[in-house]
């Protein structure tokens, strides 16, 4: 949270009870949604409630200790982020303090309480050219300027939407180039604004923009399964729920790591501290797909741990999305993860019950569903108001209790998402990963995706799907025969169906993460895959027309070949090579 | 200090008093009742002028006369390196007549959270020599895996098994390690039966563990709302020894059902809006806060490792209690009753067992370089040959082929071979892989599909004679 322009506290109130992370003051003359200084120690919270003369806080901290007396000092604004350079390559809490930081604050490795810090460092240097000259006319949002951020991504400095009304311009009167820090002025307009490479934004307010576009180009993310039958787009929403141990994280780390984004924004919200320590570990040694560059270089983390106060698991969401609609705001394609909602959700529920409001269902907030879809909505595929077009993809797990998805966060997220990758938890029993169960699972993309599939990739992109699908499906009922009478109880083009959409599943749908190869999957591997079972499909059913029979056609040497496709750096000759040994075989046996 | 005689109201665990200064929250208080008893307790909310306590010892004996003291601080844990050998009670304070404890440190038992910037990722393997989990659910330093089990399993010999056998591979070779790095075992009862509690004693004196332990007792008919209080303590002490004495501690907590409880219990005394099952809302949280509590940080030697034990109610994993702790913790090992009756020991189910941090403390360097692939290549096999076991009890096994026979045969071998080792055996790995070759190589070669050409070649068995020689040497 921003301490950058240090404000003044305009009134100061008095403790007057404490109950965990809820706390109440008398006296104190605030707003809602404002940052307030709890306590002798000057815990970090926020203004969730206003009665009378008695104002309720949440606070970002734990409160042992805290006492009735002690005060509280209202700074008057609400709950922002600093924004500006730094921002990637860069490990946050809920309210966007810098962890690195503030371990150097706190020469502990424990989170100590009431240090600060901002979310950005407030004195390093960038070098800033400008894009503007003296006598232009600028607008809202209109970029003035570039700083190389890292070695991946241009910052792009803009003037900031509140420096100017809606649809008003000003006229550039000086513009600095060199070396600056954030604080620094290095564009004067003409109505006096001064802009800086520093902007601040309150997380709960989604930036402004111009129109909101149908999105048609997907989020590639090299995981088969998804490209091939449930793409997502760039600025699409999607939603991960799965039990526990059924490899959401995995998921998420993987669309993380490949997902072809300008920037990824993840976000760890009340999940494991482990897991977050891999990411901080792997991603700097992780290349970027698109360019052989650090992960790191693209990439915004923002970790509150399950551990962390519960206050902070509730902003973290805001403070995620906030930074991708501000990359967004440069013309970005900005991959957003929450792993995972539901802890966002529990924590509204704790806040909530704490508030002792009335509970809705299970025990969560009625705004339960009012709220999420706020979160949603500020994903998509937008034209910004400098006339730039970027996107936010928002891609949340859910973590429902016992694996149950008739439960509140888990329905409440699929009447807004419009891609579903459910989980399951039977196939990662079976150690089928990604356990995406294509039973469930839906993307209503499909269509509107396809014709950049058909240009990109392949004409036929749309019907290969169709055909995967239609023998999957197909399977599913066969194998309800199968369980009641045995598989040779079968007609032989069934039990060659069988066989097809095993490879289907096993080679196909199945990913491993951790190979080296496999782990990433162009669409036009995966297209090729597709194209090679079928190609083995065609050819043993005209081999069993032709007589032969199914018994033969299964064991033909070559075909098991299909497994070892992910793993092959040099696919294309691989493949030609196996769809040419596959229809010798099978045409020789008739 | 001021006492005051102003207790207004006394509902289950909890007594509201009113006061006229400012109370921390979580402040520890002292409650002496008219028969001079002392309680403790704990603020669980201040307000001016009344504060709600929640009385560690449970509210019997407490009248309106009683005075309430408040101490001016959170609860703190008395640390030393002299706690390893000792019994304590549940609140810390100890049981064994041994001599005072003149502490190092007090430290705040609401540990911070670790910044997640300051962790270091856990990667390096303990043996416990449990084959199915050394051989299939590795444990790692710094993980948090619990057992779910459910009453009337043997989940506690297996937990002292563990904490009997853990050793860093490392620590036995004795070689580059700094001094100091040593494994400590902390054992955290929660409600257990006394004589659940002696036969731990029992086995922790006879094995001579205890010297290199802490043990916690919260017995059954100690207080409910003590429990809350004593995972607490364990993980204080757990943390001091680690990451300030160097030691590579091995945290058990049973029973964590006990546990929920109490929270359940103050919930409903508080009236508190209930969440599932009437647990209260922040129970994810609240369990976080301690099972986080796992984990190695940067640049210092120790780690904790966590076994929390919990009986599932009903066998039920969809229950909030295995749940909850399923969503925070790396993974579980599960006890089953079927295997239980089958006399399996220890009962471990290797199929929905996980252990998320196995990938990275296995493998070349770290354990062996065909560990990855023998298990999951017997996680496959296991795995086949119980499916099909459904498909015998219908079709019977004539009906089968040759290859379903072995699965079958591989299963069920599985399962007395590499499962059943006694809770007295001691594998270490280098023999639970060998017992893994041996099973694995009753299977044709070609069904190996997901070990390395190169380990097929150097271990599978290609006859029988040769894996009698095995069965020999052990």
């Amino acid at each position: 949270m921003s301490k950058a322009e240090s404000t003044e506290s305009t009134e100061t109130g008095v403790i007057q009870s404490v109950s965990g992370p809820v706390v109440s003051a008398r006296d104190l003359d605030a707003r809602m949604n404002d940052v307030v200084y709890v306590g002798d120690e000057g815990l970090m919270g926020e203004v969730i409630e206003i009665e009378g003369n008695v104002t309720t806080i949440q606070v970002y901290e734990e409160t042992s200790g805290v006492g009735p007396g002690e005060p509280v000092e209202n700074t008057g604004e609400p709950l922002s982020v600093d924004l500006g350079p730094g921002m990637l390559d860069a490990i946050y809490d809920g309210v966007q303090r810098p962890l690195d930081v503030l371990e150097g604050k706190m020469g502990s490795p424990y989170l100590d309480r009431g240090v600060d810090a901002p979310g950005i460092d407030l004195e390093k240097e960038w070098e800033f050219e400008p894009e503007v000259a003296a006598g232009d006319e600028v607008g809202r949002g209109d970029v003035v300027g570039i700083v190389e951020e890292t070695v991946t991504i241009d910052h792009k400095v803009m003037v900031p939407p509140d420096a100017l009304e809606e649809g008003e311009t000003a006229e550039v009167v000086s513009v600095e180039s060199g070396a600056f820090d954030v604080t620094e002025t290095v564009v004067e307009l003409s109505n006096g604004a001064e802009v800086s490479m520093h902007q601040e934004w309150p997380v709960r307010e989604p930036r402004p923009s111009a129109n909101k576009k149908t999105p048609r180009t997907p989020l590639v993310s090299g995981q088969r399964i998804l490209d091939g039958l449930f793409p997502i787009a760039k600025g699409g929403t999607a939603a991960i729920p799965g039990p526990f141990g059924s490899g959401k994280t995995v998921t998420q780390h993987q669309l993380a790591k490949y997902a072809d984004a300008d920037i990824i924004v993840y976000v760890g919200c009340g999940e494991r501290g482990n897991e977050m320590t891999e990411v901080i570990e792997d991603f700097p040694e992780l290349e970027d797909p698109a360019n052989g560059n650090p992960l790191m270089a693209r990439t915004s983390l923002i970790a509150n741990t399950s551990n962390m106060p519960v206050a902070a698991r509730e902003s973290c969401i805001y403070t995620g999305i906030t930074i991708a609609e501000y990359y967004r705001d440069m013309g970005y394609d900005v991959a957003l993860m929450a792993d995972s909602t539901s802890r966002w959700a529990e924590a509204m529920r704790e806040i909530s019950s704490r508030l002792e409001e009335m509970p809705g269902e299970e025990g969560y907030p009625a705004y339960l569903a009012a709220r999420l879809a706020q979160f949603y909505e500020r994903a998509g595929y937008f034209e910004n108001v400098n006339g730039t077009e970027g996107s936010v993809s928002a891609i949340g797990a859910v973590s429902p209790p016992g694996g149950d998805f008739s439960e509140p966060v888990t329905q409440n997220t699929l009447r807004i998402v419009k891609t579903f990758w459910a989980l399951d938890a039977d196939l990662a029993e079976r150690r089928h990963f990604p356990s995406i169960n294509w039973n469930e699972s839906y993307s209503l993309y499909k269509t509107q995706l396809d014709p950049w599939f058909q240009e990109n990739v392949e004409e036929d992109w749309p019907e290969k799907r169709q055909w995967a699908v239609d023998v999957l499906d197909e399977e599913t009922e066969l194998q309800e025969i199968v369980q009641l009478v045995g598989k040779d109880a079968l007609p032989d083009d069934q039990q060659l169906t069988l066989e097809v959409a095993r490879y289907l599943r096993e080679a196909y749908l199945q990913q491993n993460a951790f190979h080296p190869v496999d782990t990433y999957c162009p669409p036009e591997k995966t297209y090729l895959m597709l194209t090679t079972i079928e190609t083995f499909n065609d050819e043993a059913f005209d081999a069993l027309e032709a007589g032969v029979p199914v018994e033969e056609i299964i064991d033909i040497e070559s075909v098991p070949r299909i497994n070892r496709i992910g793993v092959q750096e040099d696919y294309e000759e691989y493949v030609e090579e196996l769809k040419a040994d596959i229809t010798e075989e099978l045409r020789s046996l008739y | 200090m001021k006492e005051y005689q102003t207790i207004t109201e006394i509902s289950g665990p909890l007594v509201y008093a009113e006061v006229d200064e400012a109370i921390g929250y979580d402040e520890i208080v002292e409650i002496e009742t008219a028969q001079g008893e002392t309680l403790r307790g704990q603020v669980l909310e201040s307000s001016e002028g009344v504060v709600a306590i929640q009385v560690f010892e449970g509210t019997s004996g407490i009248d309106q006369n009683a005075s309430v003291r408040f101490l001016g601080e959170t609860m703190k844990m008395p640390v030393t390196e002299d706690l390893l050998g000792r019994v304590l009670d549940g609140s810390g304070r100890p049981i064994d007549d041994g001599p005072e404890i003149v502490p190092e440190e007090r430290q705040d038992i609401v540990g911070a959270a670790i910044n997640p910037y300051s962790r270091e990722y856990p990667e390096e393997f303990i043996e416990t020599g449990v084959s199915a989990i050394d051989g299939m659910n590795t444990l790692v330093r710094g993980q948090k895996l619990p057992i779910f089990s459910s009453s009337g399993q043997p989940h506690s010999e297996l937990a002292m098994q563990i904490a009997r056998q853990a050793s860093v591979p490392e620590e036995e070779e004795g070689g580059d390690d700094e001094e100091g790095s040593e494994f400590a075992v902390i054992f955290g009862a929660m409600g257990i039966t006394q004589e659940e509690a002696n036969e731990f004693m029992e086995d922790f004196e006879r094995t001579g563990a205890l010297e290199r332990s802490v043990v916690f007792m919260n017995l059954a008919d100690d207080p409910a709302v003590e429990r809350t209080v004593t995972p607490r303590m364990v993980l204080t002490t757990a943390e001091y020894l680690a990451f300030e004495k160097d030691y590579h501690v091995l945290v058990i907590l049973t029973d964590m059902t006990n546990y929920c409880e109490a929270l359940r219990e103050i919930g409903a005394a508080r009236e508190e809006v209930p969440g599932r099952r009437g647990y209260p809302g922040y129970m994810y949280t609240d369990l976080a806060q301690l099972y986080e509590r796992a984990g190695r940080i940067e640049g210092r030697e120790g780690s904790v490792t966590q076994i929390p034990i919990l009986t599932m109610p009903g066998d039920d994993d969809t229950h909030p209690i295995p749940d909850l702790t399923g969503y925070i913790t790396e993974g579980q090992i599960y006890v089953d009753p079927d295997l239980n009756s089958q006399g399996l020991e220890p009962p471990v189910n290797v199929l929905p067992s996980l252990s998320r941090l196995m990938d990275d403390g296995i493998g070349e360097g770290l354990t062996r370089a065909d560990h990855g692939g023998v298990s999951d290549q017997m996680y496959a096999a296991y795995a086949e040959g119980e499916d099909l076991r459904d498909l015998v009890n219908i079709v019977g096994r004539e009906a089968l082929s040759e290859r379903d026979n072995k699965y079958l045969d591989f299963a069920d071998a599985f399962e007395t071979e590499f499962v059943d080792q006694g809770f007295d055996t001691n594998r270490d790995l280098e023999e639970t892989l060998e017992i893994g070759w041996d099973l694995l190589s009753m299977l044709p070669k070609e069904e190996l599909n997901r070990v390395d050409e190169e380990f097929i070649e150097k271990y599978y068995r290609e006859d029988d004679s040769e894996r009698e020689v095995v069965e020999a040497a052990d």
